[in-house]
């Protein structure tokens, strides 16, 4: 049954629109609290801020690190690609969450850990710097992955945004949205650490998983069950069941997992999470639920967005098809809820990316090349201010609004996986050089950035014409090439230099080797 | 199993366990059970095969290979 607060007129709507805001922004400030609370559990040093002293269990470690794939990317820019493109967004989401990440997550994730425990690294520019003794190294990983993370936190804001205005109808302008998170991602940042952001993603992600399925649940017993939201694609859109399309391409499908699985794993408040775990058994049973946990989420949040497609919902421009479909099925309070939920579940997500970038600012950028003696108070204001800074950039640049949230999300997800093998190369290779490294990473980053700002030139090739400077060749993603591009010149540049005195191999043994 | 074979063995499972992650074989085809696409099931399935082999890995391959850390 469609909401008569939409259909009607002016007073209902505006009734409506307060219920609804007062919703979010109460269900924001409640997450606050649990923030606060954290924080007053926390001890004030660096290890414990940023690391809630490597002491997070299962529940918390697992939920800590799914709520950070709670983004935008999830709950709004999935579910606007499954309502324009067909469900099979859950085919290459739940591969490269639930079986790639996984597997990365035991060799790049496991291994860290254990390298960590050794030598008690907090980041992985530290790690990196310190086994290939390269303050620059540890600089240019710091650098590179702040430049990423710069549009992922922005895709976050572009995301509250455009649910806001999905569901108030337009009453809550674009920029109001975005800037009510990147209030709250500020507040509540510099209130709480590592602690308080993993608790919240727990709540949060819990919270989540169960509203996600109940609006399933509401959302096919107004219509009828799912037989009928098929029936209704198959009337409106008889390619979205048929596995496959001229857009979900074998080479973008394969592309996109890659990337983003491979891209996951060097997000700065992913990677870190690889130090937090307080024991092997932590990371294991992590490892084994994930893929049904990944199940859990994607497949209601992922066909929320196709059924509307069949139930012929109109998105308005710039909104995203989530919080619309959920005012058109259920009571306005729930939809608000759900929005809330979800906006909450960024937030904690943002402050846990704007809280790794923070120490890699901090600890791998301020302290080695500005003021080596920096005190930890001092650290700390500085480490606040760049959160303050980076998130005000962020919400100024999502305003122009560059690219659609999956556009903007994959180009920062191919930033990152750029890192990837050649840290695999180094956690794996005792051969590997700095300069190979330096080589690696400069290299790869240097053939996708020039692919992601360099306007397209097409050139003629023995009569075929070939756009150069493309995001792809032949439906493949050029981020894999990167990456290709990255691991040979790891590997070929370390085969022909010699270590240095002070690059340390034996760092990165650990007790199997 | 020699330990070369076991190596071998898991690098095998997880390379099915990957590639079956996408139903290649059902490429174009749009049944559907119980109004969801069979292709759909059949990915919900493997991934509940892919959660039963990492349980597997963890109690016999996890520690054997990259150690554990008090080996």
């Amino acid at each position: 049954m469609p909401n008569p607060a939409l259909l009607s007129g002016g007073g209902l709507s505006t009734a409506a629109t307060s219920v609804e805001l007062l919703v979010v922004v109460g269900y924001l400030l409640v997450a606050l609290l649990v923030g606060l609370l954290a924080y007053r559990l926390t001890g004030t040093d660096a290890e414990d801020y940023y690391l809630a002293s490597r002491s997070l269990g299962t529940l918390v470690l697992l939920f800590t690190t799914f709520a950070t794939l709670l983004s935008a990317f999830t709950f709004f820019a999935g579910p606007n690609l499954a309502y324009a493109q067909g469900p099979e967004w859950i085919l290459v989401m739940g591969t490269m969450d639930g079986i790639l990440f996984a597997i990365l997550w035991y060799l790049i994730g496991y291994k860290q850990w254990l390298i960590g425990q050794q030598h008690g690294y907090v980041t992985l520019p530290e790690m990196l710097g310190d086994r290939f003794g390269s303050t620059r190294l540890r600089g240019l990983v710091a650098g590179v992955s702040l430049f990423w993370l710069f549009p992922y936190v922005m895709l976050q804001q572009m995301g509250a945004g455009e649910a806001l205005v999905g569901l108030t109808d337009g009453a809550v302008p674009y920029w109001g949205g975005a800037a009510l998170i990147t209030v709250f991602m500020i507040l509540y940042v510099g209130l709480a650490g590592m602690r308080g952001v993993a608790w919240t993603d727990t709540i949060q992600g819990l919270f989540m998983l169960g509203v996600i399925w109940i609006a399933v649940a509401w959302v096919l017993s107004a219509i009828g069950g799912p037989a009928v939201a098929a029936a209704g694609l198959e009337a409106n859109n008889p390619t979205f069941l048929a596995l496959g399309s001229s857009f979900y391409t074998p080479q973008y499908i394969i592309s996109t997992a890659v990337v983003i699985a491979f891209g996951v794993t060097m997000f700065p408040q992913i990677n870190q999470r690889f130090f937090v775990a307080e024991s092997a058994a932590v990371l294991k049973r992590s490892f084994t639920l994930w893929p049904v946990l990944v199940l859990l989420l994607f497949v209601p949040a992922f066909l929320l967005g196709t059924w509307a497609a069949g139930l012929g919902v109109s998105v308005p421009e710039g909104a995203n098809v989530l919080p619309v479909l959920l005012g058109e099925y259920t009571p306005a309070w729930f939809a608000a809820l759900v929005i809330a939920g979800a906006m909450a579940a960024m937030m904690s997500s943002s402050d846990s990316m704007l809280l790794s970038g923070s120490s890699y600012f901090t600890r791998d950028l301020y302290r080695p090349f500005v003021e080596p003696a920096v005190t930890a108070d001092r650290e700390a204001w500085l480490a606040r201010g760049g959160v303050v800074a980076f998130a005000t950039g962020t919400f100024l640049a999502s305003l122009t609004r560059p690219g659609t949230l999956i556009q903007v999300g994959s180009t920062a997800f191919g930033g990152f996986a750029q890192l990837a093998l050649p840290v695999m190369v180094a956690l794996y290779w005792p051969k590997t050089t700095r300069l190979g490294m330096l080589a690696g990473i400069g290299g790869s980053q240097l053939l996708y950035l020039s692919h992601v700002f360099v306007p397209t030139v097409p050139i003629d090739v023995g009569g075929v014409t070939i756009a150069l400077f493309a995001r792809t060749y032949g439906g493949w993603d050029v981020a894999l090439a990167g990456m290709a591009l990255g691991a040979a010149l790891t590997i070929g540049v370390s085969w022909v230099t010699t270590a240095g005195i002070d690059e340390a191999a034996e760092r990165f043994v650990v007790s199997a080797d | 199993m020699n330990p070369s074979m076991r190596a071998v063995g898991w690098l095998l499972a997880f390379a099915i366990v990957v590639a079956g992650a996408v139903p290649w074989f059902l490429w174009g085809n749009s049944q559907l059970i119980g109004g969801l696409p069979l292709w759909l099931w059949w990915h919900i399935g493997w991934m509940i095969v892919a959660t039963a082999v990492f349980a597997a890995f963890t109690r016999h391959g996890w520690d054997r290979y990259l150690g554990g850390i008090d080996a």
